[in-house]
C-alpha cells in the first residue's frame, strides 16, 4: 500500500522518465523526427495529467531528500504546461538537423524532468544532481541549430552557456561547502535549523550568497548575466524560448528553499538581493533599448524581469515568496506567447529582428493580438498577469520599508514601457509591405489562445493561484513556525545520522 | 422580480457590458453591421445610464449605486463600484458621447474597422469604469487599461506622424502612472485598505501627505494636462482620428481633473493647502499659454487643442480655489469643456473629411458653400468662448467668482486668458465662416447630412441646457462637493495634527 502510495507520489517525475526512455528508443532508428515528436507530445499529455493526479500529494521520499507537497507539486504542474506549449510552438522543429531531431526531444525532456526534481529537492546533494540534469540537456540543445552559411553562432553560444553555467555552478559548490562546514549536514531542514542562530554571521550569509549563484546564473541576474544575449541569439528559436521560460521557475523556486533559511531581519542579505535587483532592472532595461533583435530583447528585458522577481526576494517575508512566484509563473506565458510570434514569424529558424515584425496585424492577426498581449503584459499593463504580478511584488517590498527600491523598480518599469511598444509598433501600427500572409496550423492557433487566455485569467482573476502559492510557500518555508519537515529535522538534529554527518 | 434590481448592477453593466459586446462585434464580419452594432449598443448603453441620474439621490453626500465583492482577498483587494454626485456626470458624460463618436467616425474610418470599434467599446469600460471604481487598484486597473485602446487608435488610424504621437502618449501617461502606483501602495500600508471612501474619511501624517500628494501630482497633472507636461496634447490630439481626438478631450482629460477631486483633496487635505499657491499659478500659465499659442495656430486641430489646455487651467483654478463655487465650477467646466470641445473636433473631422486638410487658410470661406455648417460653428465657438447663454459661461463664471474669492491679484491675470479666448475663437470662425473669397473650389462643398446633424445637435442642446439652465447639474453635485469640501477644509485640515 504504502509503496504504492510513493510511487504515486513520484508518478509525474516517472512519466517523465518513462518517456525520455521511449524518445531514447527512437531516437536509435534513423530519421523519425516526427514520431519522436508525437511521442513527445504525448508524453507531455501524460505529465499534465500525472501532475494534476498527483497535486494533492504530500510526502517525503529518498529519505527525507525528496519533498512532494503543495509547492512542489503546483510548479510541476507549471513545467508540465510549459513543457507542452513549448512543443506546441516549437512545430516540427525547422531549425534543427533532421537526423538528430528525436534526441533534441529526448533532451527536452530530460531537462524538463530534471526541473520537476529540482523543485522537490530539499537536499543540497538532490538539488545539485536535479540542476545539472535540467542544465547539462541544454548545453547540447544549443548547438543543435542548423548551421548556417559562415556563422557558426551556435556553437559560440553553446560554449558560452556551458562555461558561464560551469563556472556559476563552481562558486556555488564551494558556497555549499561553507554551509556544510558551519552544519555538518546537506538537508535543507536540519541546515536551516542549525544555521538559523549563526545566521547573522559573516560566514553564513558568505555561504549562503555563493551558494545562490548557481542560482542567479539560472535567473541570468545581473554580474551572472553575460551569457544571456548571445544564447537567445545563437541558439534557435525553440531551445530560447525553452531556456528563457522553464529553468526560470526552476530557479526561484530553488531561490526560495534556500533564502527562506534567514529570517525576516537579515539585513545584510536583504541589501545584496536589493543591489542584485536594481543592477539586473536598470542593465537590462537601458541596454534592452538598444536592441534590433527581438531574441536579444527579449533576453536582456529577461534580465530585467529576473531583477523583478528578485524585489520579492528582498521582502524576505511570505508574500514576498509568493509574489516572486507568482510573477515568474506569468513571466512563462509571458515570454512563451512572445516567442511563439518569433518561431511562427521566422519560417525558416532564422533570428527575427524587431522590423520584421511590420505589418503582423495584416499578416497573421492572431500572431499579433498574441505578441500585444504579452509584451503588454511584460511592460506590467493592467489587465494582464504582469501587473498583478509587479502588484504584489512592490506591496510585499514596501511593507519590509524597502521604499527606494519600489521607486527604482516602478522607474525601470516605465523605462521598459518603450522599447516593448517599439515592439508592439512594429506590429501593428506599420505595413507589411509584400510580405505573405501567416498561415497558422490549429496547434499554434490553440496554443496562442491558451497563452492569451492564461496571461488574462492571470491578471484578471488571480486570487486562487495567489491563495495556493501563498500556503504551499508557507508548507515549504524552513523558518516558518510549522517546518516542512519537523519530525525528519528533530530527528537529524539529535541523532545526526551517518549520511549527513561526516567526522 | 425577473431581473435584478437596476440601482444594483446598474453600473456593473455600464462598466462591463461594453466588453460583451466586443466579443460579439469580434465575431461580425460585414463593416457595415459593425459600425451599425457599435452604434445601436452605444446608444442603447447611454439610454440604460439616463435612470441613473432619476435614481440618484441628490441629498447624499455617499456614494451611491454602490457594489462591492472580494477580488483578490490576499492583498484585500476589492472589486468596489459607486457614484456620488461628481463621478455620475461624468460617467454621464461619457456613456452619452459615446454614440456620437461612432457617428463621427462612420465615414473617417474605413480601413480595420471591426478593430476600430473594438478599440472604442473597451474604451469605455475602462473610462465608465475610472470613474466609479472605489478601489485604488481597481481604479488603476481600469486607468492603465485606457492606455492599450487609445494608443491604439491614434497608432493605427492616426495622421501621418502616428507613430511619434502615440509612442509619446503612451510613454507619458505611462510614467504618470509609474507615481500613481506607488502612491498607492503606499497609501494601502498607511490607510490599511485599498477602499477609496474608506481613506477619504482617514487623516495622515504631514510629511507623508506632501509625498502621497507629489506623486497623485505628477500623475494627475500629466494627465490633465497642466502647463508644463501638456507636451503630448497638441501631437496626440492633431494625430488621431476624429472619435480619439473627442474621447481624448471629452472624457481622458476629465480623469486627471477627476482624480484631483477624489484623491488629491479628500486624501491629502494638508498638502494640497500647501501647493495650492503654486497650482493655482501653473493654472493662470496655463489659461493664458493656451490662449496665446492657439492663436499662432494655423492648424486647426491644434488650435483646439491648445484651447483646451486652456480650459482645463479653468478646471484645475476652480478646483484648487477649494470653495464651493470654485469646484462645482471646475466639475461644470469639465462636463462643457467635453461638450463644446468634442463638438469642436467634430466640427474640425467635417472640415478634413471635405478638405483633405485642416489648415485654416485652406478652410476659409467654408460657411459661404454650407450655411448649417456655418451656423453649428458659430455656436460652439461662441460656446467656447465662454459667451453668455452657452455652457461654458456658467461654469467659467462660477470658476471665477471662487477664484476671486482667493485672490483678486491672481485674476487679474486670468482677464488677458479671457480675452485670448474670444481672439483665437473668433478668429478661427471670422475665417472659416466668412473669410477666404478666393477659395472658389468651396462652391462645390455639400453642406452636412443628416449623419453629422445628428451628431451635432445633441451636443447643441447641450450647449444651450447647460448655458440657460444648469440647475439640474448643479443640483446632483452640491451635497457631494459639500462634502468634499468638508474633507479638504483649511480648519480641520490643520486640526488633524497639532
Amino acid at each position: 500500500m504504502l509503496s504504492n502510495h510513493k510511487v504515486f507520489a513520484f508518478l509525474p517525475e516517472l512519466t517523465l522518465l518513462g518517456g525520455a526512455l521511449v524518445l531514447f528508443l527512437i531516437s536509435l532508428q534513423n530519421r523519425r523526427g516526427r514520431e519522436a515528436r508525437k511521442a513527445a507530445l504525448f508524453v507531455s499529455f501524460a505529465g499534465i495529467l500525472a501532475t494534476v493526479l498527483c497535486l494533492g500529494q504530500d510526502q517525503a521520499l529518498f529519505a527525507g531528500a525528496y519533498r512532494v507537497d503543495l509547492f512542489s507539486q503546483v510548479l510541476k504542474l507549471m513545467f508540465a504546461f510549459g513543457f507542452c506549449f513549448i512543443l506546441l510552438l516549437s512545430g516540427s522543429l525547422e531549425d534543427i538537423r533532421e537526423e538528430i531531431k528525436p534526441e533534441y526531444y529526448l533532451f527536452l525532456t530530460i531537462s524538463v524532468c530534471g526541473l520537476m526534481m529540482l523543485v522537490s529537492s530539499v537536499d543540497l546533494i538532490t538539488m545539485v544532481v536535479a540542476l545539472e540534469v535540467s542544465a547539462f540537456p541544454l548545453y547540447v540543445m544549443v548547438p543543435m541549430r542548423v548551421e548556417r552559411a559562415g556563422q557558426r553562432s551556435q556553437m559560440e553560444s553553446a560554449i558560452k552557456y556551458m562555461m558561464f553555467g560551469i563556472g556559476a555552478n563552481g562558486v556555488m559548490f564551494f558556497g555549499m561547502s561553507y554551509l556544510y562546514a558551519l552544519t555538518g549536514t546537506t538537508s535543507l531542514a536540519v541546515l536551516a535549523a542549525k544555521l538559523l542562530p549563526m545566521m547573522h554571521s559573516p560566514l553564513a550569509i558568505a555561504g549562503l550568497a555563493l551558494t545562490l549563484c548557481g542560482l542567479f546564473y539560472k535567473l541570468a541576474i545581473f554580474p551572472f548575466h553575460f551569457w544571456t544575449p548571445d544564447v537567445y541569439q545563437g541558439a534557435s528559436n525553440e531551445t530560447a524560448s525553452l531556456i528563457a521560460s522553464l529553468p526560470k521557475i526552476g530557479g526561484v523556486a530553488i531561490l526560495f528553499r534556500l533564502v527562506s533559511m534567514a529570517t525576516g531581519d537579515n539585513h545584510v542579505l536583504a541589501l545584496l538581493l536589493a543591489i542584485l535587483a536594481v543592477c539586473s532592472m536598470l542593465y537590462g532595461n537601458l541596454i534592452a533599448l538598444m536592441q534590433k533583435d527581438f531574441k536579444r530583447l527579449l533576453g536582456f528585458s529577461g534580465i530585467a524581469h529576473a531583477g523583478y522577481a528578485l524585489v520579492g526576494f528582498v521582502a524576505l517575508s511570505q508574500l514576498g515568496y509568493t509574489a516572486a512566484l507568482y510573477y515568474i509563473i506569468s513571466y512563462l506565458f509571458m515570454v512563451l506567447a512572445c516567442f511563439v510570434v518569433i518561431c511562427k514569424v521566422s519560417r525558416d529558424g532564422h533570428n527575427v529582428a524587431i522590423n520584421e515584425l511590420a505589418g503582423l496585424h495584416r499578416r497573421s492577426p492572431l500572431l499579433a493580438v498574441t505578441l500585444a498581449v504579452g509584451v503588454f503584459a511584460l511592460a506590467g499593463l493592467p489587465p494582464f498577469a504582469g501587473f498583478i504580478g509587479k502588484l504584489t511584488l512592490l506591496t510585499s517590498a514596501w511593507q519590509k520599508g524597502h521604499s527606494a527600491l519600489v521607486i527604482i523598480a516602478m522607474i525601470n518599469a516605465a523605462i521598459a514601457v518603450y522599447y516593448y511598444l517599439s515592439v508592439v509598433r512594429e506590429a501593428w501600427f506599420r505595413d507589411p509591405g509584400d510580405l505573405p500572409p501567416i498561415r497558422l496550423d490549429w496547434p499554434t492557433k490553440a496554443l496562442c489562445l491558451a497563452l492569451i487566455t492564461g496571461i488574462l485569467a492571470l491578471g484578471v482573476a488571480p486570487a486562487r493561484l495567489l491563495d495556493t502559492l501563498s500556503s504551499s510557500v508557507v508548507g515549504a518555508s524552513l523558518t516558518s513556525p510549522s517546518p516542512v519537515l519537523p519530525a525528519v529535522a528533530h530527528a537529524a538534529l539529535e541523532t545526526d545520522t551517518p549520511f549527513h554527518h561526516v567526522p | 422580480m425577473m431581473f435584478p434590481d437596476y440601482n444594483q448592477c446598474a453600473l456593473s453593466v455600464l462598466i462591463f457590458s461594453p466588453l460583451l459586446a466586443a466579443l460579439f462585434a469580434l465575431c461580425l464580419k460585414s463593416e457595415a453591421v459593425l459600425r451599425w452594432w457599435t452604434l445601436a449598443f452605444t446608444t442603447a448603453l447611454g439610454l440604460f445610464s439616463l435612470p441613473l441620474y432619476a435614481h440618484f439621490d441628490p441629498a447624499q453626500a455617499d456614494f451611491q449605486f454602490r457594489q462591492t465583492s472580494a477580488w483578490i482577498p490576499a492583498l484585500k483587494i476589492h472589486y468596489a463600484v459607486g457614484v456620488d454626485g461628481i463621478s455620475l456626470l461624468l460617467v454621464l458624460l461619457t456613456t452619452l458621447i459615446m454614440p456620437l463618436c461612432v457617428l463621427a467616425s462612420w465615414r473617417y474610418i474605413q480601413t480595420r474597422v471591426k478593430e476600430f470599434m473594438i478599440c472604442l467599446l473597451i474604451m469605455e469600460t475602462a473610462m465608465v469604469g475610472v470613474f466609479c471604481a472605489l478601489d485604488l487598484v481597481l481604479f488603476f486597473v481600469f486607468w492603465e487599461a485606457m492606455l492599450i485602446p487609445m494608443a491604439l487608435l491614434i497608432g493605427i488610424w492616426g495622421g501621418p506622424r502616428k507613430l511619434y504621437a502615440s509612442l509619446k502618449f503612451f510613454v507619458y501617461t505611462m510614467s504618470g502612472s509609474v507615481f500613481l502606483l506607488v502612491a498607492i501602495i503606499a497609501l494601502y500600508f498607511q490607510a490599511g485598505t485599498f477602499s477609496i471612501p474608506e481613506i477619504m474619511g482617514q487623516s495622515f501624517p504631514h510629511d507623508f501627505q506632501f509625498w502621497i500628494f507629489l506623486a497623485f501630482f505628477i500623475s494627475f497633472a500629466i494627465k490633465v494636462p497642466m502647463f508644463p507636461f501638456h507636451t503630448w496634447l497638441p501631437a496626440a490630439h492633431v494625430e488621431a482620428p476624429t472619435a480619439g481626438s473627442v474621447l481624448l478631450a471629452s472624457v481622458l482629460l476629465k480623469m486627471g481633473t477627476y482624480g484631483f477631486l477624489r484623491f488629491s483633496l479628500p486624501m491629502a487635505p494638508y498638502a494640497t493647502q500647501l501647493f495650492t499657491p503654486y497650482i493655482l499659478g501653473l493654472s493662470v500659465i496655463a489659461i493664458v499659454y493656451g490662449g496665446l499659442t492657439a492663436l499662432a495656430q494655423t492648424d486647426l486641430k491644434k488650435l483646439v487643442a491648445y484651447s483646451s489646455v486652456a480650459h482645463m487651467g479653468f478646471a484645475t483654478l476652480g478646483i484648487f480655489a477649494l470653495n464651493q463655487m470654485g469646484i462645482e465650477g471646475a466639475v461644470l467646466v469639465m462636463i462643457n469643456h467635453g461638450v463644446t470641445t468634442g463638438a469642436l473636433f467634430i466640427m474640425v473631422g467635417i472640415i478634413y473629411e471635405r478638405l483633405h486638410s485642416r489648415d485654416l487658410g485652406q478652410a476659409a470661406g467654408m460657411g459661404k458653400a454650407m450655411p448649417i455648417f456655418a451656423l453649428f460653428a458659430g455656436v460652439f465657438a461662441l460656446s467656447s468662448l465662454a459667451f453668455p447663454g452657452t455652457n461654458s459661461f456658467i461654469g467659467e463664471f462660477l470658476v471665477m467668482s471662487g477664484g476671486f474669492a482667493v485672490s483678486k491679484a491672481m485674476m487679474i491675470g486670468v482677464v488677458p486668458g479671457v480675452i485670448l479666448a474670444a481672439a483665437y475663437m473668433l478668429r478661427m470662425l471670422q475665417k472659416v465662416a466668412y473669410g477666404g473669397t478666393k477659395n472658389p473650389t468651396h462652391s462645390h462643398l455639400q453642406d452636412l447630412g443628416f449623419r453629422e446633424i445628428a451628431t451635432l445637435v445633441p451636443l447643441l442642446v447641450f450647449v444651450f441646457w447647460i448655458g440657460l439652465h444648469p440647475e439640474p447639474f448643479t443640483r446632483v453635485m452640491h451635497a457631494s462637493v459639500q462634502h468634499l469640501l468638508q474633507q479638504t477644509h483649511p480648519a480641520s485640515a490643520y486640526a488633524l495634527q497639532p
